[in-house]
């Protein structure tokens, strides 16, 4: 490489880094906006200082959103951790299936499956309301499936098949058939391969569809504002409500705004490979 | 073929979400779309069938033609926005940077957060005052002597406006993509062309940006589908006002607000088929493909 050639290098090293770290300063400006504006005081809300430090930090907006949205983190939890459990097992059964025992069709299955992951489910919200109400009334029951969190978790499970089963089907191919084959020649049938030869070293996978889940039915909006009522309203709807008020202030929708997003902010600091993977999963590649 | 005796306990293992999938999927599209072919316009009424009449009287009132035109407009400015920028964000990356994975880890990071959290900081960053009254981007922009806008209140750019929130949230995305597509071009084929005598950029114009056309296209369908049922954003930012409508909105509120059924089921209908008319095309293509390989 010549001088001049490696100086031009050089130079457009630090023109992609500088319009790198450019982007990063927009990305954040968000953050920003959401941290300094929840520990202003309400004496400072004035659009002159929007953009300011605030003159004095307090944690009074933390306060009265954490009262406010406390009753819908706790259905979240009960939603996303029984829900990403459940779509998690169901997946790893699937997937195990349609990539080692597979049967005549299981490639036209696992399309139709495929397609379940891309529907605007809009397109069954009507139907499913109508049936949840049903089985309600059926079983004598008032809240449960439709206005309570067993309904959603439901809702949540079945649509999250498809992408659960892709993401263990994908993984699967990955272990050589020859295990699978040895465990058969001493005789174990397909729940014994599954579960003393697959299941071990499912880690990974188990980890990218339980993150991948958990954010998704930590985040969902759509589902839970048809299906859920006061009592068992998760996090978003609350957050939703609290600012969508006139009255409430700034400082605490934005507090409440980073409660909200405070687990699955966690997820994706100390997990971040693993959401990554999931992410992947999404656009269809192995 | 194989004997059954194979392949039946496999088929049984996959049986109850075959059942769940039939029936909450394919069963209540269907469905859906029986609901839709009624005239059941309140919560009581049993609803006869009356064909595809409602499909054909949606496009008289003028609240749908808007949630249409908007849809429309959120669609080409989101897609394009987070496809060109996810892409240059990538190229800027793709040979290696230092602290590439800081800059990674920040552009993804709005994917782990619910739009429903990040709309509110996007409505105020998007606050329409001006003035005395400017917060948010209005003010800082007052700041650099730049002109103030309505944002999303704006007649004609507003859904333009809003396509911006969807735009730093799903780039970071894109660009993960686009990386991953760029690191899998082989070395060798970019040598081979450079030895053959190509510029750097020749190399991009005919040796990598023709492999990028499968992500492209994966990262097309994944904008387009979330794009044609934006909904949470569209309620956080702006909640349920006319100037913001689209057409997940509109079906929201025809279903609790008007208690209409059969016209959200028509215009949820109108949804599914606007993704399905190029997601079934995309799926029958990448499982053909992959049975290839």
């Amino acid at each position: 490489m010549t001088a001049v050639a490696g100086r031009r290098a050089a130079v457009f090293g630090w023109a992609r880094f500088g319009v790198l770290a450019l982007f990063v300063v927009i990305f954040l400006i968000p953050i920003y906006v959401l941290l300094v504006t929840s520990f202003k005081p309400l004496t400072e809300a004035d659009p002159g200082q929007a953009w300011n430090l605030p003159r004095v930090w307090t944690t009074e907006a933390w306060q009265v959103a954490w009262e406010k949205l406390a009753p819908g983190l706790w259905n979240s939890v009960l939603l996303a951790v029984p829900g990403s459990l459940l779509s998690c097992a169901l997946g790893s059964m699937n997937g195990y299936v349609l990539s080692k025992w597979r049967f005549p069709g299981a490639d036209v299955l696992f399309t139709l499956f495929l397609f379940g992951m891309f529907i605007p489910y809009q397109g069954v919200m009507i139907p499913l309301v109508q049936l949840l109400v049903s089985v309600d009334q059926l079983a004598g029951l008032q809240g449960v499936f439709y206005g309570g969190i067993p309904g959603l978790v439901l809702a949540h499970v079945v649509y999250g098949i498809p992408i659960c089963t892709l993401i263990f089907r994908n993984y699967y191919v990955t272990i050589p058939d020859e295990l699978i084959e040895a465990s058969r020649v001493d005789g174990a049938g397909m729940l014994r391969a599954y579960w003393s030869v697959v299941l071990p070293v499912s880690g990974p996978a188990i980890a990218v569809v339980i993150i991948w889940q958990f954010t998704s039915l930590w985040n969902d909006f759509l589902f839970a504002v048809f299906l859920t009522g006061p009592t068992s309203w998760p996090t978003t709807v609350m957050l939703n409500n609290i600012a969508g008020a006139q009255a409430t202030p700034y400082s605490q929708q934005m507090a409440a705004a980073i409660l909200a997003s405070v687990p699955t902010m966690l997820i994706y600091i100390l997990l971040g490979r693993f959401f990554m993977r999931g992410l992947m999963a999404g656009a269809l590649k192995g | 073929m194989r004997r059954a005796r194979t392949w039946l306990p496999g088929l049984l293992l996959v049986t109850p979400s075959i059942i769940l999938i039939g029936v909450f999927v394919y069963g209540m599209l269907g469905w859906n779309f029986r609901v839709a072919m009624t005239d059941q316009h309140d919560a009581v009424s049993e609803g006869r069938f009356v064909g595809l009449q409602n499909f054909v009287d949606i496009w008289d009132l003028p609240r749908w033609h808007l949630s249409v035109n908007h849809a429309i407009v959120f669609t080409v400015v989101f897609v394009l926005g987070a496809l060109v920028l996810g892409w240059l964000l990538a190229f800027l990356m793709e040979k290696g940077i230092r602290g590439e994975g800081t800059f990674r880890a920040i552009y993804l990071f709005p994917m782990a957060i619910s739009f429903v959290a990040t709309g509110i900081v996007w409505r105020w960053l998007m606050n329409s005052g001006t003035g005395e009254r400017a917060v948010g981007l209005n003010r800082l922009f007052e700041w650099f002597g730049l002109p103030q806008w309505q944002w999303f209140r704006d007649q004609d750019w507003g859904m333009a406006a809003m396509a911006l929130p969807a735009i730093w949230q799903m780039s970071g995305y894109v660009m993960a993509l686009f990386l991953a597509g760029f690191r899998g071009v082989p070395e060798e084929l970019r040598e081979a062309a450079r030895v053959d005598g190509c510029t750097e950029w020749g190399v991009y114009r005919h040796v990598v940006l023709p492999l990028l056309r499968p992500v492209t296209l994966s990262a097309l369908i994944i904008l387009g589908h979330i794009s044609l049922k934006v909904f949470d954003l569209i309620v956080a930012v702006s909640g349920k006002q006319i100037i913001t409508d689209v057409p997940a909105v509109f079906m929201w509120v025809a279903v609790f607000d008007s208690n209409d059924p059969a016209k959200g089921a028509t215009i949820a209908s109108y949804i599914v088929l606007s993704v399905a008319i190029f997601v079934i095309p995309y799926l029958i293509w990448s499982v053909r493909k992959e049975k290839r390989s």
